[in-house]
């Protein structure tokens, strides 16, 4: 790391406001030449605007940028990206239709005198591809790739416009272990030619692994900047959320009573085969695995979207079949999805409406809707939630992840379920955010709920879990009580065969 | 630490689909073939260089107006005013030309690229810049510029007696030994072809259609081409106006009226993908001819005329559903995995 070099882009005394909200405060920022800068704060801190005025797509209110140290202004993306800045989001942006190598040379396609010189394009990708590990041929259209290698896709494009600053926005989230340490390989390349990169992830672990200073941002405003190597998680959980939080898994122990759900043999044909397993009532059975390991796949079965092809369910000892949700739902099953936008809620539609989409028929008389009692239904739920909103009559879409998350919980605990999967319940969520929904399902299993959590961060598995099962390429490979259960042991069991 | 990658479908089967997508083209042709072999077993007429000239003739016009109308479909948009932009230049055209005697007549050619450069342009403001969906704004300028046909004309049409005798030759003329209507034609295939291909503006077509944010991201500059697409339109439909006074040896109210459905079909069928982001001019002229051939081998086993309206809405349909299908298999081999 270089300190006598000047910063590629530096930030000073910024703020900006979005109608009455103040998204950023006075904050300043640096980065330098062949750092790794992550960028921390909980959903709503100012990440994202800060970003946002970096890359040119809006203005600041007041506050000065520098590039290289020279004061300058980004009208728009075009300008912010003639001096090399461009940022990578956790959605890759692609063009579906188009192939890679236009993707990446978009706008800027390679001309000669007949025009745009495809031989040239498709040689320059082909360079890039290469360097960046990816063995795919630069025609292929960019829709028929996979997220992590859209992802690569868009760092190649970086590298093409000489990126002198990479900001990199949340980019694991989507990705396997594997294509995590393939992004960090490439990330370390970049870093020692000299590019400097803003990292935003909500995982510390990984903040620990690549990133070389940490700034944190809290309700808008700058927190402290320091060093990677001298910094404990604590004390980032205590500059994000301004208070330590001594227990993030506060799971407590409930005597577990009788079998909700027993799964015998269960198989889908390609995605999972021979799942058996018990869950009792007031238990947290935990499914750790990797991506694509089938865990989802044994909850859309369970929850009947995919419906088992073979094998038996028995909810508190009766054998049932669930072949479609409503089943599911008839049967008191409810399942908090992995992808809250696509499946967990309708975005255009109010909270209120969200929470009560499932169990309209109750404030219905006639069919006529008494929306007065939903209103205050929801009312009552999301306040249980502590949802952070304007008013339950606010679209779903215009809240932060975090609120969505509770938003999507409130809705199913209002089908009052006996038992309630969830699938990545704190993905993309803030770390204040998190603690709640841990001590919500604390609290739920207290009550007697039966809970399957499918979650592919170890730390809240081993924290929140009585039991945890293992998968691992659609076989069960482990099955571990909370005691003697750890990170070795689950790791092992979902990636070594 | 082992990598785990999402399983995609079977390949062999998922490359089946893959290789239909892009041979598309091919079962075209085939389609083609084959309904040419039909026609031909019912009447042999169909397969004589007259016939094959007619059926050129019948579709040079269509190809010019489909090609602009793919440009426009792929950025997302659509243009249903082209027949009345056709109908309005060829009348303004055809008064100009039988007004002004002494003017040579070829000038009619970049008169009616010009005015439907005007038409195009005002349909490229109210789309681009008043950020009006292209449907709706279309379709009143549909309305509006066929209206506007009876205003000039004050609803008298031209007769073929009183155009001079050269405005004829603009289209039926053969100093090549082809008609020019089809060498104007293949002028406008060839120069479409290197605009998309070849023209970073060409490309930014595909871009703006393919993903619009991405696009904005990119620094593409958004309404600069669609506003580009819609002049275009109006351009050919323009050339086309006065290609269809010639042809015809008329200017009437209701010249080319109806006549954006084929302009659609025809991409749509050759597929050119209605969501956009995608389509090329090859498909674009096999669609035409397709639609071609089956007017005419519709006309040759004398079936009615109004079954032609039927058999090219169904088409559509068949067209539309066929990729949409195609469409859904190939997400779902992407979606369809272990998670």
């Amino acid at each position: 790391m270089t300190a006598d070099k000047a910063p590629v882009i530096k930030i000073e005394h910024i703020s900006k406001a979005f109608g009455g909200i103040q998204a950023l405060k006075d904050v300043n920022f640096e980065v330098y030449p062949g750092e790794v800068h992550a960028l921390l704060g909980e959903n709503g801190a100012g990440k994202s605007t800060l970003i946002k005025i970096m890359t040119g797509v809006e203005q600041p209110d007041s506050g000065q940028l520098f590039f290289e140290g020279q004061p300058i202004h980004f009208a728009n993306t075009r300008a912010a990206q003639t001096h090399g800045i461009t940022a990578i989001y956790q959605e890759p942006s692609l063009f579906p239709d188009l192939d890679i190598a236009e993707n990446i040379m978009v706008g800027r396609q390679p001309m000669r005198r007949g025009g745009v010189d495809w031989k040239k394009m498709y040689q320059e990708a082909g360079t890039l591809l290469k360097r960046l590990g990816l063995s795919l041929d630069p025609r292929t259209k960019a829709r028929e790739l996979s997220v992590a290698q859209q992802q690569l896709v868009e760092i190649a494009r970086a590298l093409s416009i000489n990126a002198r600053v990479l900001i990199m926005d949340e980019p694991t989230s989507s990705l396997t272990q594997g294509e995590v340490e393939e992004l960090f390989a490439i990330v370390r390349q970049l870093r020692a030619s000299g590019t400097a990169i803003v990292f935003i992830s909500h995982r510390l672990e990984e903040l620990f692994e690549i990133a070389d200073r940490v700034t944190t941002l809290r309700d808008g405003s700058y927190v402290d900047t320091r060093s990677m190597t001298a910094v404990t998680t604590d004390e980032l959980i205590r500059m994000m959320v301004g208070r330590s939080l001594d227990q993030l898994f506060p799971k407590q122990d409930v005597k577990a009573g009788e079998v909700v759900l027993e799964v015998e043999n269960l198989s889908v044909e390609g995605a999972f085969s021979n799942v058996s397993f018990k869950l009792r009532r007031g238990e947290i059975l935990g499914m750790a695995g990797l991506i694509g390991a089938g865990r989802t796949n044994v909850a859309r079965a369970i929850f009947g979207i995919e419906p088992a092809t073979s094998g038996i369910i028995k909810l508190n000892g009766q054998v049932v079949t669930i072949n479609s949700p409503e089943k599911a739902m008839h049967l008191k099953i409810g399942y908090v999805p992995e992808d809250r936008k696509e499946h967990g809620l309708v975005l255009a539609m109010s909270i209120a409406n969200n929470i009560t989409l499932p169990v309209i028929a109750k404030f219905a008389r006639f069919s006529w809707l008494n929306k007065k009692r939903e209103a205050q239904a929801a009312r009552d739920g999301s306040v249980q939630l502590e949802v952070k909103m304007a008013g339950v009559g606010q679209k779903v879409g215009q809240l932060s992840g975090g609120n969505q998350q509770k938003v999507v919980l409130a809705k199913w605990l209002g089908t009052k379920p006996r038992l309630l999967i969830l699938d990545e319940p704190t993905r993309g969520i803030d770390v204040g955010t998190k603690a709640a929904v841990h001590r919500l399902m604390s609290e739920l299993a207290a009550q007697g709920m039966a809970i399957l959590m499918i979650s592919s961060e170890l730390p809240e598995v081993l924290g929140m879990s009585d039991r945890i099962l293992v998968m691992r390429a659609g076989q069960l490979t482990g099955e571990f009580s909370r005691a003697e259960a750890t990170p070795e042991k689950l790791m092992a069991a979902a990636a070594i065969a | 630490m082992i990598a785990e990658k999402p399983v995609v479908a079977s390949p062999p089967e998922r490359r089946f689909w893959q290789i239909f997508v892009k041979f598309r083209e091919t079962g075209i042709i085939i389609f083609i073939v084959l309904l040419s072999v039909l026609v031909t077993l019912r009447n042999s007429a169909f397969l004589s260089a007259d016939n094959f000239r007619d059926i050129l003739l019948n579709i040079s016009i269509l190809i010019i107006v489909a090609l602009a109308q793919t440009m426009v479909i792929i950025t997302r948009g659509i243009d249903l005013s082209v027949g009345s932009m056709i109908g309005l230049t060829a009348m303004m055209v055809s008064y100009t030309v039988t007004g002004l005697p002494g003017m040579p007549v070829f000038l009619a050619i970049p008169l009616g690229m010009a005015l439907g450069a005007v038409l195009g342009s005002l349909n490229g403001l109210i789309i681009a810049v008043g950020g009006v969906p292209p449907i709706i704004a279309t379709l009143g300028m549909l309305s509006i510029y066929r209206g506007l046909i009876f205003f000039y004309s004050n609803g008298k049409w031209i007769n073929a007696f009183e155009f001079p005798p050269e405005f004829r030759e603009l289209a039926k003329g053969t100093p090549l030994g082809i008609p020019n209507l089809i060498l104007f034609a293949i002028a406008v295939i060839i120069a479409v072809f290197f605009f998309l291909k070849y023209t970073r503006r060409g490309r930014d077509i595909y871009a703006v259609g393919s993903n619009p944010d991405a696009a904005r991201f990119a620094g593409i500059q958004i309404k600069q081409t669609i506003f580009t697409v819609y002049m275009i339109s109006g351009i050919l439909c323009g050339l086309a106006g006065v290609l269809w006074a010639s042809r015809f040896e008329s200017a009437q109210t209701n010249t080319a009226l109806g006549f954006e459905l084929q302009t659609v079909a025809a991409p749509v069928v050759g597929g050119v993908n209605i969501f956009g982001g995608s389509g090329n001019v090859l498909g674009v002229v096999l669609g035409g001819f397709l639609l071609g051939i089956i007017n005419n081998s519709l006309t040759l086993v004398q079936i009615s005329p109004f079954w032609q309206l039927a058999a090219q809405g169904l088409l559509i349909l068949l067209a539309v559903v066929v990729d949409s299908f195609i469409l859904r298999r190939l997400k779902r081999f992407s979606s369809k995995r272990k998670r």
